[in-house]
C-alpha cells in the first residue's frame, strides 16, 4: 500500500491521541489543585470554586482523555490490520463532532454554568450546552463503530473464510459494547435532561435518570479496561518478542466483556431508595461474572511472559522478570500498570459486595479505588503505549526515552502513594467530592487530615509525571530521526485446535449482549415506572 | 480450542472463589438480614415541609428501645442538625430531600445512604457506646456541600 495513504490514515488516530493528551494535562492541573485543597494547602478562589474544577477533572479525565485515546487506538489497529484504500470522511466527521461536543461541554463547565460533576445527577440543573455537548461527544463515537464495522465487512468480503485479525475482533467487541452502553446515556440526555434543561418540561424523574446513567456508567469502566486489554494482549508482547498466549481465549475474553459489562450498573446504586434489594443482588452476581475475563487476562499475560522467557532460556519467576525489556518505556508503562491492576482488582471485588460497600460508599476509598483502576492500570497503559503509538503514527523516533522511562515510574509511585492515602482516608470516613473535609475540626476529621496530605504528596508526583509525558509527546512530534520501533501486533501462539468460528459471529454476540442488558433492567425500570414517582424541578446550587 | 491444563486449574480456582464470595453475601442477606438500604416510598418533594412526619423532623420514641428519627436533608443543612439517641436502642432513620440529591453518612457506622428528592431513604442502626458521631452529606449538592453536616449524640 502506498506510503502516502498510510500517512494520511495515521493523521486521524494522531489527532485523537493528541486531543487525549491535551485533556490529560488540563485535567491534571485541576487534580493537583483538588488534592491541595483537600489537604488545606490551597483555597480555591471564589470565581473558580472547587466543584467547577472537580467537574472539569472528572469530565476531562474519565470521559475525554479515555474516549479519545481508545478511539485513536482502535482506529489505528483496524487501519493497520486491514490494509486497503479507504475514505476517511466518516472517521474525520466523527472526530470533529466529538471535538465540538467536548469544547461545548468544556465551555459550560469552565464558565461556571455546569458545576454538576461528571455524573451530572439531576436535579442539579446545568446549562443546556453541557448536556448537548456531552451528548455529541458520546454519540459521535458511534461513527468509530461504523468505521470499524465497515472494515469488518470489507475483510469478510475480500478474505472469505478467514478469521478476523485479533485486533479487529477486539476493537469491534469494545465498540459494540460501548455503543450498547451509550444508548442509556443518549436516552437520559435526549428524553430527560435536554428537554428539562431547555425548560420544555417542568420536572425530571430523578431515579430514572440515575438508573439510565449507571446503565452507561459501569460499562464506561469496562470500555476503559477493554482499551487497556487491547494493548496488553496485542501490543505488549511485541516489546519482548513474545506471542499472544491463545487466539481463542483472547477472543473469548473480549466476548465475555461484551456481553457481561452492561447488566451490572445497579451496583452503583446499592445505597439508593426505590430499588428493591433483589435487583441489587442480581447485579452483584453479574458484577462478579465480569471478573472472569479479567482472571483469564491475568493468566494469559503471565503465560505469554513465561513462554517467551523460556524460549530465551530463562525459566522461573526471577528469570521471567529479568527477561523483560524494562528499559523500554512503552513496555514499562503497561507492565507497571498491570501491577497496579492487582490492587485495583482486589479493591473492586470488595466494593461489589454490598455489605462492605456500605462502609465505603462515597468515601475517599472510592476515589482511591478508581485512581488505582482507571488512573493507574488504564491511564498508565495508555501513556506507556503512547511511547509506541506516537512514533508509529508520526514515523518519528521517540524523543527523550530516558525521561519517558522515568515518567512511567513516577506515575507508578505517585499513584501508589496517592491512592493508598485515599483508601485509608476512606476507611476513616472521609467523604469524596468535598472541598473542605475539616468539618470545623471535629475529632473524626482530625484522623484523616494526615492522609489528605499524603494524597497531595502523591498527587504532586503524579502531576510532574503527566508534565513529563506531555513533554515527550510534544518532543517526539518534532524529533528528526525516523521511528526505530516495530509497528506490528503480536501473533498468536500456534495452537493444536482452531478457534471456534462462532467466536467471530459478532452480530450474534451483540444480540446476546442486548438481551442480557434488557433482562437486567426491565424489572427495576418497570417497578420504577409503576411507582409513579414525583418529578423534581431542579435548581442551580452553585 | 484447546485450554491449557494450568489455565483450567486457575480458572476453576477463580470461579470457585467468586461463588464463595456470592455464597457469603447470600448467607449474610438471608440469615443476618444484611441487605443494602432499599426502602421504597415516594413523597412529593415540593410538599416535604407539609407532609407529616417530615413537617416536624426529629427523634420519636416508638417503643421500648425503639426510636425513629425523621430528617430533612435540605441544601445546605440537615434538619435537625443535632440528633440525640440512647445507646443500645434500635434507631431507624427516615430521610428525604426537598431539593437535590444528598448523602446521609454517619462516620464510623454503616449508616450510609443516598437521599433522593421524591423518595424516602431508611436505615436502622444500634449505637453500642455513648459518644458523638459526625453526620455528613457525602453526595455533592452544591457550592456549600462541605458545610452540610450535623452531629449524632449517643447518650
Ligand atoms: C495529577 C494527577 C491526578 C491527581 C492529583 C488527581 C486527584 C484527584 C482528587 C484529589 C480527586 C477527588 C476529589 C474529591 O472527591 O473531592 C479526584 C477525582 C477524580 N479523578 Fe483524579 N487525579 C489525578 C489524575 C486522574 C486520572 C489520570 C484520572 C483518570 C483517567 C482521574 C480520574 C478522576 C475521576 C473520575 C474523579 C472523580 C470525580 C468526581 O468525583 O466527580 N484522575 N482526582
Ligand atoms: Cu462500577
Ligand atoms: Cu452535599
Amino acid at each position: 500500500m502506498a506510503l502516502a495513504q498510510v500517512e494520511r490514515e495515521n493523521r486521524l488516530p494522531l489527532a485523537y491521541v493528541y486531543t487525549a493528551t491535551g485533556a490529560l494535562v488540563v485535567g491534571a492541573i485541576f487534580g493537583l489543585l483538588q488534592s491541595y485543597s483537600r489537604a488545606k494547602a490551597f483555597v480555591a478562589p471564589g470565581w473558580f470554586d472547587y466543584y467547577r474544577m472537580l467537574t472539569a477533572h472528572g469530565v476531562l479525565m474519565a470521559i475525554v482523555f479515555t474516549t479519545f485515546f481508545i478511539c485513536g487506538l482502535s482506529l489505528f489497529m483496524v487501519y493497520r490490520a486491514v490494509p486497503r484504500e479507504r475514505s476517511l470522511r466518516l472517521g474525520w466527521s466523527g472526530f470533529f463532532v466529538m471535538l465540538f461536543g467536548t469544547l461545548m461541554a468544556t465551555w459550560a463547565i469552565l464558565s461556571g454554568n455546569a458545576s454538576v460533576l461528571y455524573t451530572f445527577y439531576a436535579p442539579l440543573k446545568a446549562h443546556p450546552a453541557f448536556y448537548i455537548g456531552a451528548t455529541l461527544l458520546v454519540v459521535a463515537t458511534w461513527f468509530v463503530l461504523a468505521e470499524i464495522l465497515e472494515n469488518v465487512v470489507y475483510f469478510r468480503r475480500t478474505q472469505p473464510g478467514m478469521k478476523l485479525p485479533l485486533v479487529v475482533h477486539g476493537a469491534a467487541c469494545t465498540f459494540i459494547m460501548w455503543t450498547i452502553a451509550t444508548i442509556g446515556v443518549a436516552i437520559e440526555m435526549l428524553f430527560y435532561l435536554i428537554p428539562w434543561s431547555l425548560n420544555w418540561v417542568p420536572t425530571v424523574d430523578v431515579m430514572m435518570t440515575r438508573m439510565l446513567f449507571w446503565y452507561f456508567g459501569h460499562p464506561l469502566v469496562y470500555f476503559w479496561i477493554m482499551g487497556a486489554y487491547l494493548i496488553w494482549y496485542n501490543v505488549v508482547p511485541v516489546f519482548y518478542g513474545g506471542k499472544v498466549f491463545s487466539d481463542g481465549l483472547t477472543r473469548l475474553a473480549f466476548l465475555l466483556l461484551l456481553i457481561l459489562s452492561t447488566p451490572v450498573g445497579l451496583h452503583h446504586e446499592f445505597m439508593e431508595p426505590g430499588i428493591a434489594a433483589g435487583w441489587k443482588w442480581v447485579h452483584t452476581m453479574t458484577t462478579y461474572g465480569v471478573v472472569i475475563p479479567s482472571i483469564m487476562t491475568a493468566f494469559a499475560i503471565f503465560a505469554s511472559f513465561e513462554m517467551s522467557a523460556r524460549a530465551k532460556g530463562q525459566p522461573g519467576f526471577i528469570g521471567v522478570i529479568r527477561s523483560l525489556p524494562w528499559s523500554n518505556p512503552a513496555f514499562c508503562g503497561p507492565a507497571l500498570a498491570m501491577v497496579l491492576f492487582i490492587f485495583g482488582g482486589a479493591g473492586g471485588i470488595v466494593n461489589a459486595s454490598y455489605s462492605i460497600d456500605t462502609l465505603v460508599h462515597n468515601t475517599m476509598w472510592i476515589v482511591g479505588h478508581f485512581h488505582v483502576t482507571v488512573g493507574g492500570p488504564v491511564a498508565l497503559t495508555f501513556v506507556g503505549a503512547a511511547y509506541w503509538l506516537v512514533p508509529a503514527l508520526t514515523g518519528r523516533k521517540l524523543w527523550a526515552p530516558k525521561l519517558a522511562l522515568a515518567q512511567t515510574w513516577a506515575w507508578f509511585i505517585g499513584m501508589l502513594v496517592m491512592s493508598t492515602a485515599m483508601h485509608w482516608a476512606g476507611i476513616l470516613g472521609s467523604p469524596r467530592r468535598t472541598d473542605d473535609v475539616s468539618y470545623a475540626g471535629v475529632a473524626a476529621a482530625h484522623a484523616w487530615m494526615p492522609e489528605m496530605i499524603m494524597a497531595a504528596v502523591g498527587g504532586t508526583i503524579l502531576f510532574l509525571s503527566i508534565l513529563m509525558f506531555a513533554t515527550v509527546a510534544i518532543g517526539t512530534r518534532f524529533s528528526a530521526q525516523p521511528n526505530d520501533q516495530p509497528v506490528a501486533f503480536a501473533e498468536p501462539e500456534p495452537e493444536a485446535m482452531p478457534t471456534p468460528p462462532a467466536f467471530d459471529r459478532l452480530s450474534a454476540w451483540a444480540g446476546a449482549a442486548l438481551v442480557l442488558a434488557v433482562l437486567a433492567y426491565i424489572g427495576p425500570v418497570h417497578e420504577l415506572i409503576a411507582m409513579h414517582p414525583y418529578g423534581a424541578p431542579g435548581l442551580r446550587t452553585w | 480450542m484447546h485450554i491449557n491444563r494450568v489455565e483450567r486449574i486457575w480458572m476453576t480456582f477463580g470461579i470457585v472463589a467468586l461463588v464463595l464470595f456470592l455464597g457469603v453475601l447470600a448467607t449474610a442477606a438471608i440469615s443476618e438480614g444484611i441487605i443494602p438500604p432499599s426502602h421504597i416510598q415516594t413523597i412529593d418533594p415540593a410538599k416535604v415541609a407539609q407532609t407529616p412526619p417530615f413537617d416536624n423532623p426529629g427523634v420519636r420514641k416508638v417503643g421500648d428501645k425503639e426510636y425513629e428519627v425523621y430528617v430533612v436533608a435540605r441544601y445546605p443543612a440537615f434538619r435537625p442538625p443535632l440528633i440525640s439517641v440512647p445507646a443500645g436502642a434500635n434507631v431507624t432513620f427516615f430521610v428525604t430531600s426537598p431539593d437535590v440529591v444528598h448523602g446521609f453518612f454517619i462516620t464510623n457506622t454503616d449508616v450510609n445512604m443516598m437521599v433522593v428528592p421524591g423518595w424516602v431513604s431508611s436505615a436502622t442502626h444500634v449505637f453500642r457506646t455513648p459518644g458523638e458521631h459526625l453526620l455528613l452529606c457525602n453526595e455533592y449538592c452544591g457550592r456549600e456541600h462541605h458545610y452540610m453536616y450535623g452531629t449524632i449524640e449517643v447518650q
